[in-house]
């Protein structure tokens, strides 16, 4: 197949931020997961674990707490406001002054018609929820102390509040604290420091379960207000509980990084009816405070300030029928995402730019000169953009040729004009821009850079033409229906055509010289996570979740021949298996029959010239090929041809010079520009 | 915590004649969990019931006769039965208004108790040992009865239990001050007789109490002296045993008595740890014996109290949650409560009991019946013991099972013994050895330890060899073989034990360093070990260094400053280094097996501490010739081989250092090799330090490796085919 030139970039220091709050929503299984940076971003559980939406973060905005209230998400912070979010439009659509001053956590009751905040000035508060918006009822007795931590018994009487070196057990319809449980302090030096009570749970017999920072996980019983059992399990804190949906178990999340499952099990097989709980499992999944927790039917899910989010997947629930060998093989790996399932590089295929973004800024780099042998120096910082305001990037695209770049936050949009002269460029913000374009979802510059296509709300798409002198709104593309927010956008290299994904998974195909509807992809069950038009055929490859390959051809509105033939062959398993999306489709513009795909542990080019491989087939071929003699090899060959040397991808791209750009960024980096996680006695150390 | 509730009066008391005696016989259920069936003394049975505190029905027999055994309900019938004059079985039903027309039948001998419990046919006890079925013998009144008991024998107690398919009658007895429970199995009829252990006082149990749990049957009683013991015997298991066994005890409780013994007392257990007790004074209360309490034997805690005005008979029954206390001139009932004590539950130091079993049949909890909990392995068991039996018919040569080989132990000759052993160990699969072999192993430890001529190696150390062994399980293994001086049985032991406790190494290292060369040289030790050893003293005797080198060991100590002109006597420590081993080699392999056991400092110290000075000094000569060894670079340890470690033989030089070191210091031959231990304790810490110092390198070095290829941007060539 051939040699490729590959500009291995590792100079995007991109940094994740540490998970602080997590909220699972059993009834659209999706889980809500709210970072330091103030963002929160939406999983459906129900398709492979993918990012469904990310709400960016704002400078003053963080979160400390989420709740959903059916399929309204609100979130509390220590700023002092409950924000409720707008999920179609990827904003925060309200935002509260509760008054309280910084609020600790949210809580929703069962019936979801009412919130309560734990306020640092020590007031539980109710608030009603409305149609559209939420409205203060009343404050429970204030107490001493900052309320950390709420719990809203399942009947919806009463509310257990974690507090320093307390818990308190109220009565929800009279407001008055009805028991004190006194939390010990830990032992030894921190005798003297209060103890913050991180988390409290409070089950429907009245258990009240409480994590502390003295280390304990403790049961009390709640009509009693007595201590029933104490768990010490680490020497730092506990900071986050969690409880299964049928109360027979509860997660615990420590400074150490461990999850500590206890289980409501009779301490002997003799005797079923004495339950108590057990200490069962330990699980090591990250390296530093395990903050969210959320324990799931099927998993325990948990992220802290090590960044990453894991599903631990529990091996008993599993369904019993199938079989032991299967479990073993999907029942004990842990899926563990890293990085944002979107792009955050863009990639100027003539010009050789890069462009990279954070939160609160862009870099733009220049790829090095393949005719230096040594590439290294010649690669240059162009300019880092900071943004106005405190809003946090929400999108940004360069254009091919390298002469536009545009970005957008939740509250504007900016483009700007580079222009390149020798190694100079210069950068002008082009100031007038048309009064439609107020904030985009996505953001795409069609490949002759004449028009950018701008992702906003329910769906639509606005058209702009660009122009050396001025930025011209053209038209908006509306669909008839859909809701929910463009995650993903293509253009074809002719200018004709124009797709955009939602999270509903519907494709829509515009044409461009029309400016209309052109068909729709057939919906497939799962979220497209990355497309990409073919130059020369007008095909687009779809890929989506659940690792699914789709080639639909526009212009006949129908899957290509080569689709339906993988279709009925089937994808390899090892293919399926993969445990992260693909991010990315590009071409090679050279030839037409090579696809290049990429996920976070692999880069693959697809020749469509090759036979496909069967189940039986080697998939991973590349070395074996590699050890083969010229004779042999034709005879072994696949459409896949994977790459695994490099590693933690956050964008491989196709230059118009052939040449591949990796971007990589090392978990290794990630985890060495951590804090240093609690100190722990390590054997002989 | 277990507690007593306010309790009531059933019904008043008459005061017989004599007032020792008690006004109430019995009290029994009906079907109705609300009856109570009480026949006193003489010739009255009064159904009662309880939450009324009335009577439903009252009979009586004529003046003359008596009612020599409490009324019992028969639960299948729905009748009444009781026996009048000891011979008379008189059976009526509830609408029966005059006893004397009821249904008679006189047997041929004296009936001691009938006994009837729910699921279960009444059973007829008679005072010579002789169980029947009540319907048999109504069947057939006339009927011989045979003695099963001996002429003095006299019953003292019985009671009926009933397991799922299994009808059990227990009674204990008494004879010239010896106790014995029977008991008497039915359908198929089999009796046990097990003999109770002697209290030193002489006395006999005041009262008894049996209970069925886990499926052993629990026998709860109680002496004079306040002590409550407790005996398990199986309810399954194997029933052909023949002859008296003893039956071992454990204590559960002991109350306090106060001033002289216990007169009329009872204790019935109530559930695994809750036992309630009458007639036994209250700790913290004043004097006086008239108390009902309740005590929780695994904390041997008061729980509950009670004082019963008036005279306590040393009676007390208890049914559903209530107990029946007669006192003074009335009968009580007082409802309690026991609830499992949380801490008990939380420590999981509940006690279950049924593993100390007399007759362990199978005390091992199997995965399997945990799992699937519905298959017992008793039957099985006893299916497999049958189909053996049968084939043992059938090949008279065929093996016996471990059950007969424990009982061949008891009595066989030694050679016998230990060939079924052999062939039982070579046999079996390791799920059954892993139970029998502590049986055998204890059976063969007891009986050599009884019979001084009876001493078995082989068969002792086949067992050993199973690995299935250890201390704990046997404790008296390595003692016995101590004592016949069976050292390979000790060296095994030695190696395969984990749980040897220090006092017992201590005993071993004594009786290894007093022995005299001589006597160990011709013992045939573990040839590994052996070999290991010889290695050891060939390099020394080899005496070579080489290219010159000689160890810094001894340099070191120039290093200190306030070091004094070295003596000549440094020379002599070169010497010392080229001397041979200070014991024989047998002696030196199982000396070293001393220093690999595992131990814990503060319970070896004390123990050291038995040792005689020349021991001591004799063993640091040894410890200290090893370690020259050790430190010397022409020997090479022989990977492998079991060898004690430089840290282990370190570690025993301080110990013994620290057991003896007074002694050591006055001791005119100790001062060289004090000053010998003491340079090799020096070097070990300049080693360490050493180590110390080049380990922030080493990490260094770690580090350097991880650095490489992480360049922020590279522009590669890659093939792909």
């Amino acid at each position: 197949m051939g040699e490729f030139k590959v500009h291995r970039v590792r100079f995007f220091d991109y940094m994740p931020t540490a998970i602080r709050a997590m909220a699972f929503n059993a009834h659209t299984e999706r889980l809500a997961l709210a970072r330091m940076d103030g963002s929160v971003e939406i999983f459906n559980f129900t398709d492979h674990y993918f990012q469904e939406k990310v709400i960016p973060g704002k400078d003053s905005r963080s979160t400390e707490s989420l709740c959903w209230v059916g399929g309204r998400l609100f979130s509390a912070g220590l700023n002092g406001e409950i924000t409720e979010y707008d999920l179609e439009n990827l904003r925060p659509k309200y935002s509260l002054e509760a008054y309280g001053g910084p609020i600790w956590t949210i809580i929703s009751n069962t019936q979801g018609t009412q919130l309560a905040i734990g306020c640092e000035d020590g007031t539980v508060k109710l608030f009603e929820v409305l149609e559209e918006h939420i409205q203060f009822e009343r404050n429970l007795d204030r107490q001493k102390g900052r309320i950390i931590s709420l719990s809203w018994h399942p009947s919806g009487t009463h509310i257990a509040a974690g507090m320093m070196d307390m818990i308190r057990v109220f009565d929800v319809p009279t407001g008055h604290a009805v028991q004190r449980l006194l939390v010990d302090r830990g032992f030894g030096g921190s005798k003297s420091q209060e103890t913050v009570v991180w988390s409290v749970a409070f089950l429907s017999d009245h258990t009240v379960v409480s994590g502390d920072s003295a280390g304990k996980v403790q049961v009390w019983d709640g009509h009693t207000g007595t201590l029933v059992k104490t768990h010490l399990v680490t020497k730092w804190d506990v900071l986050a509980l969690s409880v299964s949906k049928d109360e027979s178990s509860v997660v615990a999340g420590t400074s150490e990084g461990t999850v500590i499952q206890f289980q409501f099990i009779a301490p002997t097989l003799h005797q079923q009816q004495d339950k108590e709980w057990v200490r069962t499992r330990t699980f090591k999944n990250h390296t530093h405070d395990v903050r969210a927790l959320a324990e799931i039917e099927t998993a325990i899910v948990s992220g802290g300030m090590d960044t990453h989010l894991v599903v631990r997947p529990l091996l008993e629930k599993f369904d019993e029928n199938t079989e032991m060998a299967e479990i073993t093989l999907a029942g004990f790996d842990s899926v563990l995402l890293f990085f944002p399932q979107r792009n955050l590089v863009s990639c100027a295929k003539k010009a050789g730019l890069l462009l990279f973004q954070f939160p609160g800024q862009l870099e733009l780099w220049r790829l090095g000169d393949s005719d230096g042998h040594d590439g290294r120096n010649t690669v240059n910082i162009v300019d880092s953009f900071q943004t106005k305001g405190s809003d946090h990037i929400c999108c940004s695209a360069l254009s091919s040729c390298g002469g536009w770049l545009a970005y957008s936050t939740v509250s504007c949009v900016r483009i700007y004009r580079l222009q390149t002269d020798n190694n100079n460029i210069s950068i002008t913000k082009v100031s007038k821009l048309p009064k439609a374009l107020r904030s985009a979802h996505q953001l795409c510059f069609s490949s002759d850079s004449s028009k950018m296509f701008a992702a906003s709300s329910q769906s639509s798409v606005l058209v702009i033409a660009l122009t050396q002198s001025e930025c011209k709104y053209v038209h908006t593309l509306k669909p008839k229906s859909g809701q929910q927010p463009i995650h993903l956008m293509t253009t074809s290299v002719d200018g004709k055509w124009l797709a955009a994904a939602n999270s509903d998974c519907e494709i829509r195909v515009y044409n461009l010289q029309k400016l209309k509807l052109h068909c729709i992809v057939p919906v497939y069950g799962s979220c497209p996570s990355a497309m990409g038009i073919h130059p020369t055929t007008n095909n687009m490859t779809v890929v989506h979740a659940d690792q699914q390959l789709f080639e639909y051809s526009i212009v006949e509105k129908q899957y290509t021949d080569w689709s339906r033939k993988l279709q009925k062959q089937g994808l390899h398993n090892v293919w399926l298996d993969r445990d992260t999306p693909v991010t990315h489709v590009t071409f090679n513009p050279k030839n037409p029959n090579q696809v290049v795909l990429h996920d976070m542990h692999m880069f693959c080019i697809i020749d469509q010239s090759l036979p496909l491989p069967d189940q039986k087939t080697q998939f991973y071929n590349q070395m074996t090929l590699r050890s083969l003699s010229e004779q042999e090899r034709p005879s072994h060959l696949h459409a896949f041809k994977i790459c695994k040397t490099f590693q933690d991808l956050l964008c491989v791209s196709l230059l118009d010079d052939q040449s591949l750009v990796v971007v990589e960024r090392p978990l290794l980096a990630i985890t060495s520009q951590l804090p240093a996680p609690v100190r722990q006695k390590k054997f002989a150390t | 915590m277990a507690t007593l509730c306010e309790g009531f009066t059933l019904c008043g008391l008459v005061q017989t004649q004599n007032a020792s005696d008690s006004p109430i016989q019995g009290i029994e259920l009906d079907e109705d969990s609300d009856h109570a069936v009480v026949t006193d003394s003489t010739r009255s049975v009064t159904l009662y019931k309880v939450s009324d505190q009335k009577p439903l029905g009252s009979w009586t027999v004529k003046q003359g006769q008596l009612l020599t055994c409490p009324a019992v309900f028969n639960f299948q019938t729905k009748e009444y039965v009781v026996v009048s004059d000891n011979k008379v079985i008189r059976v009526w039903k509830d609408e029966d208004l005059n006893l004397d027309k009821a249904f008679k039948a006189t047997v041929t001998a004296d009936v001691w108790r009938v006994h009837s419990a729910p699921g279960g046919e009444p059973v007829v006890l008679f005072q010579r040992g002789a169980v029947r079925f009540l319907d048999s013998l109504l069947s057939a009144p006339q009927q011989p009865i045979e003695d099963v008991l001996s002429e003095e024998e006299v019953i003292r107690w019985s009671a009926s239990i009933v397991a799922e398919e299994q009808h059990f009658v227990l009674f204990t007895t008494e004879q010239n001050g010896e106790c014995c429970l029977y008991v008497q199995r039915l359908n198929p009829n089999t009796l046990q007789k097990y003999r109770l252990e002697r209290e030193d006082s002489g006395a006999s149990p005041l009262s008894f109490s049996a209970s069925l749990r886990d499926k052993h049957l629990n026998l709860l009683y109680l002496y004079p002296n306040g002590c409550v013991y407790q005996s398990v015997v199986a309810a399954r298991g194997y029933v052909g045993l023949e002859g008296v066994q003893d039956l071992p005890r454990s204590l559960r409780l002991r109350l306090p008595v106060g001033e002289g013994e216990l007169g009329a007392a009872s204790a019935v257990a109530l559930d695994e740890a809750h036992v309630a007790v009458v007639g036994v004074p209250h700790p913290s209360a004043r004097t006086g014996k008239d108390f009902l309490c309740i005590w929780n034997t695994n904390f041997q805690t008061l729980q509950a109290g009670k004082e019963m005005a008036g005279r306590i008979h040393g009676q007390v029954w208890c049914y559903l949650g209530k107990l029946f206390v007669p006192h003074g001139k009335a009968l009580s009932i007082i409802p309690y409560e026991c609830q499992k004590s949380s801490l008990a539950s939380a420590l999981g130091k509940l006690r279950h009991t049924g593993i100390a079993v007399s007759k362990s049949s199978v005390a091992v909890p199997s995965w399997n019946t945990l799992l699937h909990g519905d298959q017992p392995q008793g039957p099985t068991k006893i299916v497999e013991t049958r189909k053996s039996k049968l084939s043992r018919k059938s090949q008279s040569a065929q093996a016996l099972t471990v059950d007969q080989v424990l009982e061949l132990i008891k009595t066989g000759p030694v050679d016998e013994v230990q060939r079924e052993v052999e062939v039982l160990v070579s046999r079996g699969d390791a799920q059954d050895l892993q139970l029998s072999v502590g049986q055998l192993a204890c059976h063969l430890v007891a009986r050599s330890q009884a019979e001084t001529a009876f001493y078995t190696p082989v068969a002792l150390a086949q067992l050993v060899q199973t690995q299935f062994l250890c201390h704990s399980v046997c404790p008296g293994l390595l003692l016995l073989s101590l004592e016949h001086k069976d050292y390979f049985l000790c060296q095994l032991c030695l190696q395969l034990f984990p749980d040897i406790p220090e006092v017992v190494t201590c005993a071993c290292l004594k009786t290894f360093i007093s022995v005299p060369d001589g006597d160990v040289e011709m013992v045939s030790l573990e040839p590994d070990s052996v070999s290991f050893m010889e290695g050891l003293v060939a390099a020394g005797a080899r005496g070579g260094q080489q290219n010159g080198f000689s160890p810094p060991l001894f340099e070191e100590d120039s290093c200190d400053a306030n070091h004094q002109p070295k003596p000549p006597q440094d020379k002599k420590n070169h010497t010392l280094q080229l001397e041979a081993c200070p014991v024989g080699l047998h002696k030196a392999v199982l000396l070293n097996e001393v220093l690999q056991t595992p131990y814990s400092d503060n319970f070896l110290l004390p123990h050291l501490k038995d040792l005689d000075t020349q021991q001591v000094i004799l063993f640091l000569q040894y410890l200290q010739f090893v370690y020259l060894k050790y430190s010397q670079d022409v020997y090479t340890q022989t990977a492998g081989l079991r060898s004690p470690t430089m840290t282990q033989i370190i570690d025993w030089v301080c110990l013994l250092l620290d057991a003896h070191f007074t002694v050591l210091v006055m001791a005119p031959d100790a001062k060289g090799l004090l000053s010998n231990l003491q340079s090799f304790v020096k070097s070990q810490v300049k080693l360490f330090s050493e180590l110390g110092k080049i380990e922030s390198s080493l990490q260094e070095l770690h580090k350097m490796k991880l650095s490489k290829d992480i360049s922020q941007y590279s522009i590669e060539v890659i093939e792909l085919f």
